[in-house]
């Protein structure tokens, strides 16, 4: 869409002002989500020391899992940048093998989670062993299925570039993605350093 | 295959459910024969419910309110008569039943009675009124719209299925909790309002940014109508506030479901972070509902004042102020339970600050009458009325506010005759006069005067008849939500109260008249000028109802009230020298699927039929992925097509009579507006 607004640099068409207006409501939409992993993590704190007879979330953390949870997102939170130079760049073939680097290290991080749950779960530790625990996997997970979202609409939108090519609307919704993931990247920092960094340390 | 859906689902309890029951079937099979008999099948299918038509959904919108409205009567007009003959005995409503009425009269009233009727005023008017063509995301519109009457359809099914909830409209933990009701009711409260709320969230998104980036060149915020303002401070709200909803009601499904312990008694839940975030999104609602009805207002007494509104900057200012303040008062509405005495003074203060700005808004308006040529209209009748009874609610309020007061009055029936008394005056009233002022604009020609001076009347009477003897009960210390009692000085309070709602209930068969009379006598009083109360804002420069494309030359302003300045400059009606290719969002049955999708997902949750509920979650997101990955959501109207729409409506403004514009003062005795009430 850039390069239409510089060929005609006073008069926007209606074509970007229409994803104009679709990049402004898709960041309110964001806020309205972090407004809801705000709430997440005030209920998350609130309830931390609720944990009744279950063991407590945090002594069952492991720092080296976290890490590498950690590690993938934030990597693939890059790849996704270099994806989005390739397509400023025209350049549909690196756009591809950049949404697919970044499916594969998002896919690693979500079954890292699933891991840890299926442990916690298996050393009693479930979502309904204490209150503590419920806020734990609620915000977590609600994090891990933002992720899993994000999944679906990478593959989605690889499926549109390779078929319809980087066409406006394309680009304009890879746009948007790009948002949503680095937006998961924030919140997972939040959660790293309210949940488990107090947990580790 | 079916969960725990059996056939001890239907309503043979009680005589009075399977008699609701019957009544809500039959309404639809009346419905259903029509259409089919009519054969408007198609016509209903592809002029309204897959239209993205910002109007036509704002007039959906308001449809379903009206439905729901009188559906949350009902419930009102039965707890007030049960109330009433309770005394010693058991009144006619069985134990239970009780609970089920008055916890789906406050979910209706709210959600899907004030809700859905302040979006569809919302719809109808603030892109007219800011001069451009459409929302910003139509197709989200019609989603909307579909998820709110999903909800709204949740609702009417408890009645002949299973049975509603009995925890009240706010479903405060943990007797809505699985431990104390494991029935269906709470899960139907719980879907609805989920379902309908992600609706409103996208609903503020929506306005926000077609508020904020759609305005007509010149339309500076400064210029912006009121009612507008209203709605972008309230589309913020709702955008802010709504998400606390979300997590409140899913972490109390995540009890409920999954057998978490967020609220819970025992295993370390807390069931004070339910009511904390409840009332995060519970206390901006009641400043979401209500600033519109005051745009309204705004509007309704400027115009059939003659004069500008006073003081337009400090009654935005106060807008303003008052979507900030609404979000730091929360709290007032658990002062009894344990926060402190520091903390309750603190918020009991900040809650009366609110009254400040609204104190300025009625000098606004009363300073905007003083001078005025007014009409009487029943839009300001309504207006009036408002004006005097909101007063006395407000100064209940703030004595609300005092936690010490509030340690004796909470929980019973002054509270109730407190927020009935902002609730109706303050929100149902400015709807009211919503509709009424731009039902023509709507619809193409006015609801009949007469019989909307009437419903006023009863409606004013039936309240306070209604509403003031529960302020007395209260004092007397009769609790809220009381299905029967045994001290006999309440009881002739309770009877003046069911009169109350019985001449209320004149009132809107009233509204019914006002309705069909207004169709009756369409002919006279078709509204061919798009200008029928001799307007200040936008919305009178479309035609009524204005064509698809509202402006076939997106006009420009230079100042407030922009079409007065147009009118006293000559410029309102000039022709455009030529046309050009209109570009319009097509039709989609995608909203409509998806919003059905959303109604059997809710109802397979509630009943635990677990397939079914993934089958629709699928069949919702696929909805979703199509819609975001189609390009061709347009068409086009010609140039042609619309230079013929524009050549009529250059006939029909020429059959007739301009407006008089001139000052108040220098011309007392001009006509009044045709059409006007006196
Ligand atoms: C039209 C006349 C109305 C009448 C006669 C009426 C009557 C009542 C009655 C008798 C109750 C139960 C009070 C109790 O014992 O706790 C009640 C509760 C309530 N009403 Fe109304 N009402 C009316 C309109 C409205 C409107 C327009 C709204 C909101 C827009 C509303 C919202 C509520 C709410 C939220 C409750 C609390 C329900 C609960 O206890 O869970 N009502 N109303
Ligand atoms: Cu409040």
């Amino acid at each position: 869409m850039s390069a239409d607004v510089a060929m005609n640099p006073q008069r926007r068409g209606p074509e970007e002002e229409a994803y104009e207006e679709r990049a402004f409501g898709f960041w309110l939409y964001l806020m309205t989500d972090a407004i809801i992993f705000a709430l997440l993590f005030a209920t998350y704190v609130v309830m931390a020391p609720n944990i009744a007879s279950a063991p407590a979330p945090k002594s069952l953390f492991d720092l080296w899992h976290t890490a590498g949870e950690t590690a993938l997102l934030l990597v693939s939170s890059l790849t996704f940048g270099v994806a989005t130079i390739s397509m400023i760049q025209g350049k549909k073939g690196q756009v591809l093998l950049w949404l697919a680097v970044t499916f594969v290290l998002g896919a690693g991080f979500v079954a890292m989670e699933i891991m840890e749950f299926a442990g916690m779960i298996a050393a009693g530790a479930g979502p309904g062993g204490s209150g503590s625990l419920s806020a734990f996997f609620t915000l977590v997970g609600t994090h891990g299925l933002h992720v899993s979202l994000g999944l679906v609409w990478i593959i989605i939108l690889g499926l549109q570039v390779a078929v319809k090519g980087l066409t406006m609307p394309v680009t304009s919704r890879l746009f948007r993605l790009g948002l949503f993931w680095h937006f998961l990247d924030i919140v997972w920092i939040g959660i790293f350093s309210v949940v488990y960094l107090p947990g580790i340390m | 295959m079916l969960g725990r859906l059996t056939i001890d689902a239907l309503p043979f309890y009680s005589w009075i459910a399977m008699g609701g029951a019957g009544v809500t079937v039959l309404g639809g099979v009346v419905i259903f024969v029509l259409l089919t008999w009519f054969k408007k099948w198609g016509y209903f299918w592809s002029e309204w419910l897959t239209s993205l038509d910002h109007k036509r959904i704002g007039v959906m919108y308001i449809a379903l309110a009206l439905l729901m409205l009188v559906r949350g009567f009902v419930d009102a007009l039965m707890m007030r008569s049960q109330q009433a003959f309770a005394y010693d005995s058991g009144g006619y409503l069985p134990a239970g039943h009780f609970d089920q009425v008055f916890s789906s009269h406050g979910t209706i009233m709210i959600f899907f009675m004030a809700m859905p009727f302040m979006t569809g005023l919302f719809n109808l008017i603030v892109p007219q009124q800011i001069g451009t063509r459409d929302v910003a995301f139509p197709f989200m519109n019609s989603l909307s719209l579909w998820f709110t009457s999903s909800g709204a359809g949740l609702v009417l099914v408890s009645l002949v299925i299973g049975k509603f909830s009995t925890a009240g409209w706010t479903g405060y933990p943990p007797y809505s909790g699985l431990e104390y009701s494991p029935g269906v009711g709470v899960d139907y409260w719980l879907w609805a309002v989920l379902i309908s709320g992600i609706g409103s969230t996208l609903t503020g998104i929506n306005f926000i940014v077609t508020i904020l980036k759609r305005r007509a060149p010149g339309m500076t915020l400064l210029r912006m109508p009121l009612f507008t303002w209203t709605v972008l401070v309230s589309s913020v709200l709702m955008a802010f506030a709504f998400p606390a909803l979300t997590v409140a009601t899913g972490l109390l499904a995540l009890d409920r479901y999954l057998d978490m312990h967020f609220f819970t008694n025992a295993d370390g839940g807390n069931m004070m972070n339910f009511i904390s975030l409840l009332w995060i999104w519970g206390h901006p609602e009641v400043y979401i509902l209500i600033l519109p009805a005051f745009g309204v207002f705004s509007e309704v007494v400027a115009t059939f004042s003659r004069k500008a509104l006073f003081g337009y900057k400090s009654l935005v200012f106060a807008t303003a102020a008052i979507g900030i303040l609404s979000f730091s008062v929360w709290l007032h509405h658990f002062f009894t339970m344990g926060a402190g005495a520091n903390v309750n003074a603190i918020f009991g203060i900040a809650t009366m600050i609110i009254g400040v700005p609204t104190g300025v808004k009625v000098f606004d308006w009363l300073f905007t009458m003083y001078r005025g040529r007014i009409t009487f209209d029943p839009t300001m009748y309504w207006t009036i009325g408002f004006i005097v009874t909101f007063v006395i609610g407000g100064v209940t309020g703030v004595l609300l506010a005092i936690p010490p007061v509030d340690y004796l009055m909470h929980n019973t029936t002054f509270l109730v005759a407190h927020f009935h008394n902002m609730i109706i005056p303050g929100v149902l009233f400015g709807y009211v006069a919503g509709l009424i002022y731009w039902f023509p604009k709507a619809i193409g020609f006015q609801l009949s005067a007469k019989w909307g001076i009437r419903a006023f009347w009863c409606w004013i009477i039936g309240f306070y008849l209604a509403f003031m003897p529960l302020y007395f009960l209260g004092l007397l210390g009769m609790p809220r939500r009381m299905e029967r009692y045994e001290i006999a000085a309440w009881q002739p309070y309770l009877i003046i109260a069911a009169i109350g709602a019985a001449v209320i209930l004149a009132g809107v068969v009233c509204m019914a008249m006002q309705l069909l009379v207004g169709i009756k006598e369409r002919e006279k009083t078709r509204d061919l000028s798009g200008d029928p109360f001799n307007g200040r804002t936008l919305e009178w420069l479309t035609s009524s109802p204005a064509a698809p494309y509202n402006f076939a030359v997106i006009p420009k302003v230079d100042s407030l009230d922009a079409f007065w300045k147009m009118k006293v400059d000559g410029t309102a009606y000039q022709r455009p020298s030529g046309y050009t290719d209109i570009v319009m969002p097509r039709n989609s049955s995608l909203g409509v699927i998806a919003g059905a999708f959303s109604f059997v997902l809710g109802f397979a949750m509630i009943w635990y039929i677990w397939w079914l509920a993934a089958l629709s979650l699928l069949v919702i997101g696929i909805v979703v992925v199509v819609r975001s990955s189609m390009e061709n959501t347009d068409y086009v109207i010609t140039a042609d097509e619309v230079a013929a729409i524009e050549e009529q409506r250059f006939n029909d403004l020429a059959r007739v009579p301009r407006h008089d514009t001139g000052d108040p003062a220098a011309s007392p005795q001009a006509a009044p507006a045709p059409g006007s009430a006196s």
